[in-house]
């Protein structure tokens, strides 16, 4: 919400020299008056002195060979290698045959072992965004360390291309590789954090990729960055905002397990607190909370002093530049945790015949007063049932056969009038009653409410100046929150 | 390529880009389009304009467009598909108008063709056809296409190794830039080539980076240390020098890398760890993520071989309760074996903790906040291998905390969890419910939560426990199902309470719809009622009705055995099935043959008056089985069970072979004793062996020698120089002037401590030095106090010792008492040049004014005297009978003269760092006697450190006294003697280091506190040389002023005299030729002839010791030259590496005589041929 500087462009390879065609003038004309019909929007934020002065930064210098993660292919869902880099010797992408094999067998990708042997190497794999990112290894490591690592690399990519998908990473192959060949050495992570590697390959936007077309140049500029060895290694040197501004989201996702007759099985709040810092130079920050006797365990970015919340509580740090995940927490358990909604639900199918019934109503629980939005009702029904005719008071739903799976989008809930979906399922024909019963997933968002109250009470700057633009914005969302059945 | 398909290029671009905008931006309308964006030009990069489908549309835009460019992209398009679609196949068209434009002058062209390139590489396409033309490229002034030219000569060199070779000098080249980062990423490009024959070259490079300015190079050489490694093995001996030098490194940056290349080339050199042990713990919280990691897991197998396991002492004390509670009533035996079983608790039970055990434990528990999931692994394992018991449970949140993150880290931390729940239940128990299974799981998520749900079950919570399993029941996830039975199985083996409850839930799913579930239900059972078969025949019975419906074998197979165990349980049901099973016998699958036939063994066995015919005929049908396991299990059991006039003998042990009492299984966790590997390692995951893991070794039984990571100030040192700084905060009015004095320590410190919430950048990540110390002084500075409690009781448990000890820990303790003691009195305010530091200033002062001292403790007077030599000449007291003797030594040194025996040195008086030091220090003493026996006779020379004049009437001198230097036998005793010719007292007299060159380490002597007028006093200090004659540089530090000095030591100082036989010199002669011989002609002058002269020069020039076999002995051995000259010979090694160093004189009657010297340390050799030589001819 706070900040858009980064539309990516599918193409991050910069434009050649243009020159002297027709079609290219025209071309020229088109981005020029893109850029007058859009600068409204851009200029807030895209425009501002930040983007250009991080702009002048190039990346550096390259290369090299790999000890401790051997390898990495990128699969897609379907199972085709659509990129590999070796950061030593080449291995045959035949490796991969040994998960593909696993593939095969695990019914659903997220049941894939991370972790495969195969007669001369290790596979370590993550599944995300419906990619496999397979990671090649050849001796004993902490496998943790190649997963984390694996994330990192993902997260990279979307903090760069603003989502990790096929397609993006094709198209910015380029980008990717250099990435790659930046955040490994032989094996062993060099630069991983996202202020770095943006001072030395610098993400694609639209501004300066016209901008590339216009002049002419390259998307790179000659000037060594100066990260690298920056003494604070999450935050470049020399930001500089015309607003200087610091927000800070606490979202709150209540983990819950409720049983069939609507008593708690188990539940509990997690926390994090994702920020987004936009200011001038080496600011100097100190986050302190009304009620931090509530946050059982932390985990803090690396900025964080840790010696000082110890002794105070508070969160004492040099913020890294843009948008970074502050701490997550998780809240006291001794603490009752609200739960905001309640779901009554009679699912029921018939001992003969193929059929049966399905009613559900939602309504609030502890709402705190506030109104739950983005209520959206997940059920995975059986394998037997094969569709779904029902009618909503709010709200649609729609039944995916193949997945089985039932999702009744309600969206606003409405506390005078209950949103109620009944109805009935068929079942294929012949098959038996079904054993099992389908489990509820609920999905939600509070608006303006930290659940377990949490509540931060100021944010003040040193080390610099200028006064600073503060605001803070409380979510609680449903994080696992499960009806059994 | 031509101009006019680089504009081709373009368009694609275009269309792609405003595509793009229109997209985001609306109100962009259509109009604006020029003729070239074709409409469903959708997302196309320059990376798909590779693609057929794409050029053909680049095509007809093209062709729109210009005419030529058209033409020219026509004829090429059908090339273009057929590379598509070959895959690998090379295409020497394209490929060429790659080179055409790598080699123009344009940038942006070489750009270009160098993206494309990339871009096949990417996509795993071969291009090494191309490389002569990337090559050229290599030394590109555009930063970004060089960049690209790194990428593919990376990963083509090894297959074209002579045109990389073409690369070389440019990286040489950039290994001189001026630029750090230039100078880093030539060294990384130059170590990624793996190229043989540029091995020397690297390893020069990896040697001068390692001694870079910068830190970031020096990490990229810590980089390159494996990468070498693993091309060339035979480097190891050089590569482990640099990783030496690097791990004395002191910025965080190097310290994660080095200790990575460490893991990799040389785990097992633990000893390289001593010295920078302390200094890796410190910075362990400000090194980057993932080099915590690394070092963290290191450090866990450090600390299981330096350190006692602090949970050995608890097991004991178990023991050690429970025998006095039998004891009561036992006999004399028992009582005995008490006796020594407390003895063996006396022995231990005084455990404490090594400090340096405790502060990885501290230093390591900030990081379980970390947000990096392998950081809190990490911290997690070393925890569970290193941390008291009592102290473990801190990780168990922190792990709970991951099993929020991805799935793939659920996954690994999961299967942690459930090898520790195995060892250490307690701890996860409050944490239950995390570990509660959602539909929404992956399956493998759900078996792994459920094992540790097992494991965590008990007495108290089973009921809870299997309330959950009921619920998982009924989950669509079939597999899972299965592992739940399984699970309820397992917890109904352990909880004997909840056994029949289990049971019964167990007989209820037999009726379950879902035919894996019931099949499940029954081997569970199976195993369940061998526990106590006679209880539950109805159950038994109840499944052998089962068979006819239950299809999946292993299930058929368990009721089977079931009744044929049980057989006399259900004496009518068990014919019938046989019968039933009979029937069908052929159509079931092996197991369930097999168990037929076992239990038509048993059934003749009990009942053949039933079932004989019904075992002879399933024996026959199993005789012409297919499977050969039947078949020989049937002629095995028909040979054993029908009685035959040929095998008689075993038939007859046949109800006894068949029918035997079955131990009931034991339902394990497969997790059970997989602790013996590492936590969150790769071969614990696998749970086997993966290549290049490290055994985590086990705790030794007595703990190494902890000096050996003593670094620079001993240990009561620093404790009191803390106490200073805490007092001088408080007294900072006093001593303003003092506190810029002491520089950035000092400031650092104040600002942690005030926790000023000014704290800037610096704080955080200051210059390397800097760091380190405020980290140190962050952790230190909470547990101080606990710290020294430790250290006092630690010396109250080693009282026992010999007497020494007593004393040295007496007087450390009272040192610490006086500390406390003035915490509270505030001392009389003093002129500021005394304020340096007053600990130091208070026993001069009650020196002088005697009343302060009746309000001091005996013992502190003791130590005053000690410390005070000149002030001390009083009579021993009865108990300290050697101290005073060294004492007394101490006074001799006056007027020096070189000591008989090395015992006399001044042991005592440096050697406080720790007790155990002290006491291996005085055993050492008496086995190194006999070298000094041949110390030459005249007095050794002695240089001057400090001029009367520039020392301000400080008149310092020093001298090799060739003595071995006990705390380190890698250092070099250097005697050092202070006269006071000033009228004025000079105090604190102490050393410091200034620039040491690196590698060189001193050991500083304990401070001088007051040296009076007109007096002297000889302290010996230890320098660690590196043999190399390169001066020390030091600073001589008294109350008010700083000298900056320098140790230079002759080359003849730096070793030690070897003993060795005449043969044992020729045999070690005869390996050090070649390079490693000097040979130097000599006219010796007259009186110089003779042996005694010889030796003696000789031994004074170089600290060496005589080979004992006489001149005469030479003249008979049967050498070519019957009768030689005298020959003498010389031995010694150097002090640091202990080479080997050899001397041979050979004197000749008539002619030149020979001097020639034999030593690995060419350098060290040539400069000791030359003083040698000239101490011989003067």
């Amino acid at each position: 919400m706070y900040c858009s500087c980064c539309f990516s462009l599918p193409n991050s390879s910069g434009f050649s020299v243009a020159t002297m065609n027709g079609q290219l003038k025209k071309c020229h004309i088109a981005i020029t008056s893109f850029i007058d019909s859009c600068s409204p929007f851009l200029i807030p934020s895209s425009l501002s002195p930040s983007l250009c002065d991080s702009s002048h930064n190039l990346d550096s210098l390259p290369i090299v060979a790999v000890e401790m993660i051997h390898s990495l292919f990128l699969i897609n869902h379907s199972g085709d290698i659509f990129l590999e880099k070796h950061w030593k010797s080449v291995i045959g992408r035949s490796v991969c045959d040994y998960f593909f094999e696993a593939k095969e067998k695990a019914a659903e990708p997220e049941d894939v072992p991370p972790v495969l042997q195969t007669p001369h190497h290790y596979l370590i794999s993550i599944y995300r965004d419906r990619l496999f990112f397979l990671s090649v290894i050849q001796t004993e490591a902490p496998p943790l360390f190649v997963i984390e690592f694996l994330h990192r690399v993902v997260e990279t990519f979307q903090d760069y291309f603003g989502e990790c998908s096929e397609t993006v990473i094709k198209d910015n192959v380029v980008t990717v590789y250099e990435l790659l060949e930046e955040m490994l050495d032989n094996g062993f992570p060099l630069a991983t954090e996202s202020n770095i590697l943006k001072e030395m390959i610098r993400p694609p936007t639209i501004l300066r990729t016209m901008v590339n077309t216009l002049t002419g140049t390259s998307n790179f500029e000659e000037r060594l960055p100066s990260g690298q060895l920056s003494t604070i290694p999450w935050r470049r040197s020399g930001v500089k905002y015309t607003n200087n501004e610091a927000y800070f989201d606490v979202i709150e996702e209540i983990d819950a397990i409720v049983d069939k007759s609507g008593t708690t099985v188990c539940a509990e709040i997690q926390g994090v607190i994702e920020a987004c810092v936009k200011l001038t130079g080496m600011p100097d920050l100190t986050l302190s909370f009304m009620n931090p006797r509530l946050l059982d365990d932390v985990s803090f970015h690396p900025c964080v002093r840790f010696k000082r919340w110890e002794a105070e509580r508070v969160l004492s740090f040099i913020p890294p530049d843009g948008n970074f995940t502050l701490m997550s927490y998780h809240v006291n358990a001794q603490n009752l945790v609200a739960i905001p909604v309640y779901v009554k639900q009679n699912i029921s199918f018939f001992e003969s015949g193929s059929g049966g019934r399905l009613d559900l109503t939602a309504g609030p629980k502890q709402t705190m007063g506030k109104t739950v939005e983005g209520l959206v009702i997940t059920v995975h029904m059986p394998k037997a049932v094969l569709s779904a005719s029902l009618t909503a008071t709010q709200g649609s739903y729609t039944y995916d056969p193949a997945t089985k799976v039932l999702v009744w989008d309600i969206g606003r809930l409405n506390p005078q009038k209950l949103p109620n979906l009944r109805g009935s399922l068929s079942l294929q024909a012949g098959a038996p009653k079904p054993e099992d019963n389908p489990s509820i997933n609920i999905a939600l968002k509070i608006q303006q409410l930290a659940i377990s109250g949490l509540k931060v009470n100021r944010l003040d700057m040193y080390g610099e100046k200028y006064k600073p633009f503060k605001g803070v914005k409380y979510v609680t969302k449903a994080g696992k929150f499960q009806v059994r059945t | 390529m031509t101009p006019m398909q680089k504009l081709l290029q373009l368009p694609v671009n275009a269309v792609n880009m405003v595509k793009t905008v229109q997209n985001q931006v609306q109100g962009f309308q259509e109009e604006d389009k020029s003729p070239v964006l074709s409409p469903d030009g959708a997302h196309q990069a320059w990376y798909s304009a590779l693609q057929p489908d794409e050029l053909r549309h680049l095509r007809s835009g093209g062709s729109g467009g210009g005419g030529g460019g058209g033409h020219n992209s026509e004829e090429r398009a059908p090339l273009e598909e057929g590379g598509g679609g070959g895959g690998g196949q090379t295409q020497p068209l394209r490929h060429d108008d790659l080179k055409e434009m790598l080699d123009s002058n344009k940038d942006s062209l070489k750009l270009e063709a160098m993206k494309r390139i990339v871009a096949m590489i990417a996509r795993g396409k071969n291009t090494s056809d191309l490389f002569p033309a990337v090559v050229k490229n290599v030394a590109c002034k555009n930063i970004e296409v060089k960049k690209l030219v790194y990428v593919y000569l990376v990963r083509y060199a090894e297959e074209q190794q002579d045109l990389a070779l073409l690369s070389i000098s440019t990286f040489q080249r950039g290994l001189k830039d001026p630029n750090q980062l230039i100078r880093a990423s030539a060294l990384r490009v130059l170590s990624s080539i793996r190229v043989t024959i540029i091995v020397p070259i690297m390893m020069l490079a990896i040697k001068e980076a390692a001694s870079d300015m910068s830190p970031y190079v020096r990490k990229t050489a810590a980089h390159a240390i494996p990468k070498l490694y693993s091309l060339d093995p035979e480097q190891k001996d050089q590569l482990i020098e640099v990783i030496e030098k690097l791990l004395a490194d002191k910025t965080t940056l190097v310290a994660g890398s080095v200790v990575m290349a460490f893991e990799e080339v040389c785990p097992e050199r633990i000893d390289l760890i001593h010295k920078n042990y302390r200094k890796l713990c410190n910075l362990l919280v400000d090194v980057e993520e993932w080099g915590q990691v690394v070092i963290i897991n290191m450090l866990t197998r450090y600390a299981r071989t330096q350190f006692l396991n602090p949970n050995l002492n608890e097991c004991l004390l178990e023991e050690g309760g429970e025998s006095t509670f039998y004891g009561s009533d036992a006999d004399q035996d028992e009582d005995e074996d008490e006796d020594k079983k407390d003895e063996a608790l006396s022995k231990r039970k005084p455990y404490v903790m090594d400090p340096d055990h405790r502060l990885l434990l501290r230093n390591t528990k900030p990081l379980l906040q970390s947000r990096n999931a392998a950081v809190v692994m990490a911290v997690a394992q070393l925890y569970f291998h290193l941390a008291p018991k009592a102290e473990v449970g801190v990780i168990a949140k922190a792990l709970v905390r991951l099993l929020r993150s991805h799935s793939e880290v659920q996954y690994v931390v999961l299967q942690n969890v459930a090898t520790m729940t195995i060892k250490r239940r307690g701890m996860f128990e409050p944490y239950l419910k995390s570990f509660y299974i959602r539909s929404t799981d992956p399956t493998q998520i759900k078996v792994l939560k459920l094992e540790v749900l097992t494991n965590l079950a008990s007495e108290t919570n089973i009921s809870t426990i299997l309330r959950e399993f009921q619920t998982y029941i009924k989950s669509m996830d079939k597999d899972f199902v299965a592992a739940t039975i399984q699970a309820i199985g397992r917890c109904a083996t352990h909880i004997g309470e909840v056994r029949d409850t289990c049971l019964n839930g167990l007989v209820q799913l037999l009726s379950n719809r879902d035919e894996l579930v019931v099949a499940e239900s029954v081997v569970v059972i199976k195993k369940l009622l061998q526990m106590q078969p006679e209880k539950h025949s109805d159950i038994i019975k109840h499944m052998a009705k089962l068979t006819d419906n239950i299809q999946v074998p292993m299930a058929r197979a368990s009721i089977l055995w079931l009744i044929g165990e049980y057989c006399e349980h259900v004496p009518k049901i068990a014919p019938d099935v046989l019968r039933k099973m009979a029937k069908t016998f052929t159509n079931e699958e092996d197991i369930v043959k097999l168990q037929i036939i076992n239990l038509a063994a048993k059934l003749y066995l009990t009942n053949s008056k039933q079932t004989k015919l019904l075992t002879q005929y399933v024996l026959n049908l199993a005789k012409y089985d297919q499977n050969y396991d039947i078949r020989d299990r049937a002629r095995f059991i028909r040979q054993l069970i029908v009685p035959t006039d040929k095998c008689g003998a075993l038939s007859k042990y046949a109800k006894k072979l068949i029918l035997a009492l079955k131990p009931a299984p034991i339902l394990e966790s497969p997790f059970k004793d997989r602790d013996h590997f590492q936590l969150g390692s790769l071969s614990h995951l696998l749970n086997t062996k993966a290549g290049g893991y490290q055994e985590l070794p086990d705790w030794p039984q007595d703990a190494p020698d902890p000096s050996v990571r003593n670094v620079e100030v001993p240990e009561w040192t620093k404790c009191s120089s803390r106490e200073k700084r805490k007092e001088k905060k408080v007294e900072k009015p006093f001593y303003s002037d003092s506190e810029g004095e002491s520089g950035p320590t000092e400031s650092a410190d104040s600002e942690s401590d005030s926790a000023s919430s000014s704290a800037s950048g610096s704080e955080q990540s200051g210059s390397g030095s800097e760091e380190s110390e405020e980290s140190e002084e962050r952790s230190d500075s909470d547990e101080e106090e606990e710290e020294e409690e430790e250290e006092a009781k630690k010396r109250k448990t080693q009282k026992k010792e010999p007497i020494e000890a007593v004393q040295q820990s007496e007087s450390e303790q009272s040192s610490e008492e006086e500390v406390k003691k003035r915490k509270v009195s505030i001392p009389p305010p003093r002129n500021v040049s005394e304020s340096e530091s007053d600990d130091d200033d208070s026993p001069s002062d009650s020196s002088q004014d005697s009343e302060s001292e009746d309000s001091e403790s005996e013992a502190e007077v003791k130590k005053k005297k000690k410390i005070t030599p000149p002030k001390a000449p009083t009579k021993p007291v009865k108990k300290e009978g050697k101290k005073e003797k060294k004492e007394m030594s101490l006074l001799d040194f006056d007027d020096f003269e070189p000591t008989p025996s090395p015992q006399v040195t001044p042991v005592g008086n440096f050697l406080s760092s720790s007790l155990v030091t002290d006491l291996e220090g005085l055993s050492l003493t008496d086995t190194v006697l006999s070298p000094a026996t041949i110390s030459p006779s005249g007095s050794l020379k002695s240089y001057e450190l400090l001029h009367r004049i520039t020392g301000e009437g400080l008149w310092v001198e020093y001298c090799f006294s060739r003595q071995p230097f006990l705390p380190d036998p890698h250092m070099v005793a250097v005697q050092i003697q202070f006269t006071n010719s000033a009228a004025t007292e000079a105090k604190s007299l102490r050393l410091e280091e200034a620039k040491l060159q690196s590698g060189m380490r001193v050991k500083e002597f304990p401070e001088i506190e007051v040296l009076p007028a007109g007096e002297s006093a000889t302290v010996v200090m230890g320098v660690d040389f590196c043999d190399s004659t390169q001066a020390a540089n030091l600073q001589l530090c008294t109350h008010s002023r700083k000298f900056f000095v320098s140790i230079q030591p002759p080359v003849g100082e730096l070793m030690t005299p070897s003993f060795m036989t005449e043969n044992e010199f020729k045999k070690e002669q005869g390996q050090l030729m070649g390079m490693n011989e000097i040979t130097e002609k000599m006219q010796l002058p007259e009186r110089c002839q003779n042996e005694h002269a010889i030796v003696q020069r000789v031994i004074a020039a170089a600290n060496l010791s005589r080979v004992p076999c006489g001149s005469d002995k030479e003249c008979s051995s049967p050498a070519p030259p019957p009768p030689g000259p005298p020959v003498h010979r010389f031995a010694g090694r150097t002090v640091t590496s202990g080479s080997l160093v050899l001397v041979t004189v050979a004197t000749k009657e008539s002619g030149p005589s020979q001097l020639t010297i034999n030593c690995e340390k060419m350098v060290i050799g040539t400069m000791l041929v030359k003083d040698i030589l000239l101490a011989l001819t003067q």
